[in-house]
């Protein structure tokens, strides 16, 4: 039986351990706000926080997570939106939408460790997680953004 | 014809509306089709109306287009929302079903807003005049008395204001206006159209809520993965399970027969494993053990089949537009400047790959998918199952990506019949590796060109060919020659070159071939503002100016039409004064000319109209000692005529430059013996922020011509300006996609 929580209620699993924790996610607990992009870390669009740190679900198996608090981006607006979030609206940056919860998890992780980053830094941060629609200015635009906010 | 009418006055009510709503419907079918599809069609189904008001006030507006990210979602709905003056925080949108009944449903060619905006305006508009209608009958004052405010009708005169909710019992009893009756606002008085409205679904996109076709779930359902032949067309010989089955989570095994030719949207075939979750079906399948058949495609290899297009493309091919005598004009024995341009294979890599759930009961299929066309989802299914297209219910999802992948398919058939054979819901999903495998791919093409240069350093003739596997061939076998591609970029060349010659040489295609992101107009653009830009260079002149003088001067091209096309002839001739001046705009906002191009840095220039709208693109680049590039700015000029949301065009050609980056930069599909090469984003490489456009400067022409589109067009001339713009800077001339092709140091 493997215990952790997820946005801050605790759980448990007694499936195959070796299940990566984004189809814990979404084919079992209901998260569908992370997504799944391409299965082996390369486009981020899995991002979610392990005890406040952004990782890839896709590629964190189901017994790498006991005892972890785990934070989708359903916990992160529970209340009300994240400054990332709002940022987000405002800078109006989807297009398809699809990678963009990923793209928020990571740039909330950033600022959660760098409260004001050179656009070097959000690149270094960001790059890997892909959007093929294109978004990249809008979104080093709303951390920016983010970032003032925050501070 | 007229062809609105008051549908709750007919007792059309139903579907995503309730009694007690004003429902306007419109038809986009002749009137008498119309009422024969709505008497007999299953009525819970066809709601066959695009607007609804509610006693409460709340707006309800049918989107009938798919919403891929392009925002045609957002725009139609709210160019009804202006006519009709409501307020938008009281709009909902009820996404369609697949049906016919709303016209057209492929979301594709960067035309929702093109085709419907004249639509959804009188869909609007007609509203407005009724409700306006009801209150002044109510107050006994004389209609044109009153006015609209968001979603309340006031009679100046006395002050009395009635909220849209208030009158629609009142309106759903009138009679609808005939369109002579009906205005339209002055552009002055739009409120929406044209001006910064945010998505309607963005809340829900940054929130999590929102719902793509990867989070459908429909009751029972279980998850299929499906192993499918390696090499288009092979047959299973016979395969093992057993490994399959231990896995914890699979269920049981089943086979997908293969498709019959021309294979069109109908799935590949394979062996499906059907789990409990995604994870169980994608580890069951890889402990399958399947022996395949042979396939003819297999004889495909990318590398040698380059050299037949390149060989095809130096021979004369299929004349698609001649204008003088080129030929004549060779013989002169002058100088003569001849190029060769070649681009791969592409994947469309959406970032939600492809994945349906459809449960088959009783011969009929319900289904939720991200598909950019469900009309085609309502054929396919229903050839592949042999039922009727009606008993195919497509619910349409937010897609995570299109591009033109989701215009077909394929997948949404296997989950159905998948379904059939298990007598439950079944969603289907395609891993990364599926869907780079198994696309519809990007055409790869060769291009030859030839230019007999006048004393001024002008081309007197201009001979371009192209050569590539048609999109024909997904639908006819025998398909060699481009059809509708000609009309992307390559029969439609906007030069003043006193003879020209455009011709098309036959290929064969050995995996599917499908429409990319602008489609043809990637090589064909490519092709003639690389091979323009080397001209300029051979004269020694400006790229800018050059580029005007190719253009020439203000005028209509000369173009034939096809009979289907006499809308674009009409409201859509092709405009050079249009090309120059978003020539004129990127160039002087790019600050052209003022810093000398050479030593590692450049800029680039490439103009190109498709999907009827002008576009130009200027790129600078920066090249390090190690041939390392990076494009610290892009600024494209655009003239889409009439526009619906400016924030999304600038969004759409931001992204477009990084979209364009990626097959310019990084992006290939090979095969070798049939088999396709790359398989994630590991070898599919895409761009990131780190070497994406770090700027994009987007300038929206103001135009009150006709809309045109907006999702495709600005692909074309990123990566001829990029290349141009290397060349400018390293003298090394880019003649074949992607860049990592070639060494730059």
């Amino acid at each position: 039986m493997i215990r952790f929580k997820v946005n801050g209620t605790e759980r448990t699993f007694d499936g195959d351990p070796d299940m990566p924790l984004l189809w814990y996610l979404r084919d079992v607990a209901g998260f569908t706000g992370t997504k799944f992009g391409c299965g082996m870390s390369y486009c981020g669009a899995c991002t979610v926080h392990q005890d406040g740190d952004a990782v890839r679900s896709c590629s964190v198996s189901m017994k790498e997570v006991s005892g972890a608090s785990i934070t989708t981006i359903e916990g992160i607006s529970a209340k009300e939106m994240h400054p990332v979030q709002k940022a987000w609206m405002e800078i109006k940056v989807p297009q398809c939408g699809y990678c963009q919860t990923g793209q928020i998890m990571q740039a909330i992780a950033l600022l959660n460790q760098n409260h004001n980053p050179s656009d070097q830094q959000i690149d270094a941060a960001m790059s890997g997680n892909l959007c093929r629609c294109g978004t990249y200015q809008r979104i080093r635009a709303a951390i920016h953004q983010a970032a003032k906010e925050l501070a | 014809m007229n062809n609105l009418q008051n549908v709750s006055r007919r007792g059309f009510l139903r579907g995503a509306f309730v009694a007690g709503t004003f429902v306007l419907g419109a038809r986009l079918i002749p009137e008498p089709l119309w009422a024969e599809a709505s008497s007999s069609g299953p009525a819970v189904f066809q709601p066959d109306i695009f607007l609804g008001i509610a006693g409460d006030g709340t707006v309800t507006i049918v989107a009938h287009r798919s919403e891929m990210g392009c925002g045609s979602r957002t725009a139609l709905p709210l160019v009804v929302a202006d006519e009709l003056d409501a307020d938008w925080s009281k709009v909902r949108i009820d996404q369609a079903i697949g049906d016919p009944k709303y016209g057209e449903q492929d979301t594709d060619g960067s035309h929702s807003v093109r085709s419907f905006f004249d639509q959804m305006r009188q869909i609007g508009a007609t509203g407005r005049v009724m409700l306006i209608t009801a209150a002044a009958t109510q107050w006994h004052v004389p209609a044109k008395e009153c006015a609209t405010e968001p979603s309340f009708v006031v009679h100046k005169g006395s002050g009395r204001r009635a909220s849209y909710g208030s009158l629609v019992a009142a309106a759903a009893k009138l009679p609808v206006p005939k369109k002579e009756d009906v205005p339209l606002k002055n552009r002055s008085d739009w409120r929406y159209i044209g001006k910064d409205n945010a998505l309607f679904d963005l809340s829900d996109i940054v929130t999590g809520k929102a719902t793509f076709g990867m989070d459908a779930k429909m009751p029972g359902m279980v998850y299929a993965s499906v192993e499918h032949p390696p090499v288009l067309g092979q047959k299973i010989k016979s395969y093992d399970d057993k490994g399959a089955l231990q896995v914890p989570g699979v269920k049981q095994t089943l086979t997908i027969s293969p498709f019959k030719p021309p294979h069109q949207f109908q799935p590949l075939g394979g062996v499906a494993v059907i789990a409990d979750n995604t994870w169980a079906a994608f580890q069951g399948r890889k402990a399958l053990k399947i022996d395949w058949d042979t396939s003819p495609n297999s004889v495909y290899n990318s590398g040698q089949f380059r050299k037949t297009l390149e060989t095809t493309a130096r021979q004369p091919g299929k004349v698609v537009r001649n204008v003088g005598d080129v030929d004549a004009e060779f013989a002169k024995g002058g100088k003569i400047i001849e190029a060769e341009y070649y681009t791969p294979h592409l994947a469309h890599a959406s970032m939600e790959p492809p994945v349906a759930v459809a449960e088959y009961r009783d011969g009929k299929v319900l289904a939720w998918a991200p598909t950019q066309n469900p009309q085609a989802v309502q054929e396919t299914i229903a050839g592949v199952l042999g039922i009727k297209k009606e008993d195919v219910i497509c619910h349409v999802t937010l897609l995570g990506g299109g591009f033109g992948r989701k215009s077909k398919p394929d997948q949404v058939a296997e989950a159905a019949v998948l379904s059939k054979q298990l007598g439950k819901a079944v969603k289907v999903v395609w891993s990364r590796e599926d869907d780079i495998q198994f696309d519809f791919f990007h055409s790869v093409a060769a291009m030859y060109l030839k230019a007999a240069i006048g004393p001024n350093g002008k081309p007197t003739a201009w001979l371009q060919r192209t050569v590539y596997p048609p999109i024909g061939s997904t639908f006819d076998v025998n398909a060699k020659y481009a059809d509708d591609e000609m009309g992307l970029g390559w029969n439609n060349l906007p030069f003043a070159v006193p003879n020209h010659r455009a011709e098309n040489g036959p290929a064969d295609a050995y995996v599917r071939i499908g429409w990319f992101r602008s489609v043809a107009n990637i090589y064909h653009a490519f092709a003639i503002h690389s091979f323009a830009d080397e001209l300029a260079n051979a004269a020694n002149q400006d790229s800018v100016q050059y580029l005007l003088e190719l253009i020439g001067p203000s005028r209509i091209v000369p173009l034939e039409y096809k009979p289907e096309e006499q809308d674009e002839a009409k409201n859509y001739p092709l405009d050079t004064a249009r090309l120059r001046r978003v020539v004129e705009i990127a160039a002087e906002r790019s600050g052209w000319g003022k810093r000398p191009s050479g030593k590692g840095h450049g800029f680039g220039i490439a103009a190109h109209r498709s999907f009827l709208t002008y576009v130009a693109t200027v790129v600078e680049v920066e090249v390090d000692d190690r041939g390392q590039v990076t494009i610290p700015n892009v600024w494209t000029a655009v003239d889409a005529g009439t526009i619906v949301a400016p924030d999304n065009i600038r969004n759409q050609f931001e992204g477009a430059a990084s979209f364009s980056a990626s097959l310019a930069l990084l992006s290939e599909i090979t095969v070798t013996n049939g088999v396709v090469n790359q398989s994630n984003f590991g070898d599919y490489k895409l761009i990131r922020m780190d070497r994406a456009p770090r700027h994009t400067d987007v300038h929206i022409v103001e135009s009150d011509a006709a809309p045109a589109g907006v999702g495709e067009p600005g692909v074309p001339p990123f990566a001829p300006a990029l290349y141009n713009a290397i060349h400018a800077a390293t003298g090394k001339r880019i003649r074949e996609m992607p860049l990592s092709k070639t060494k730059l140091v």
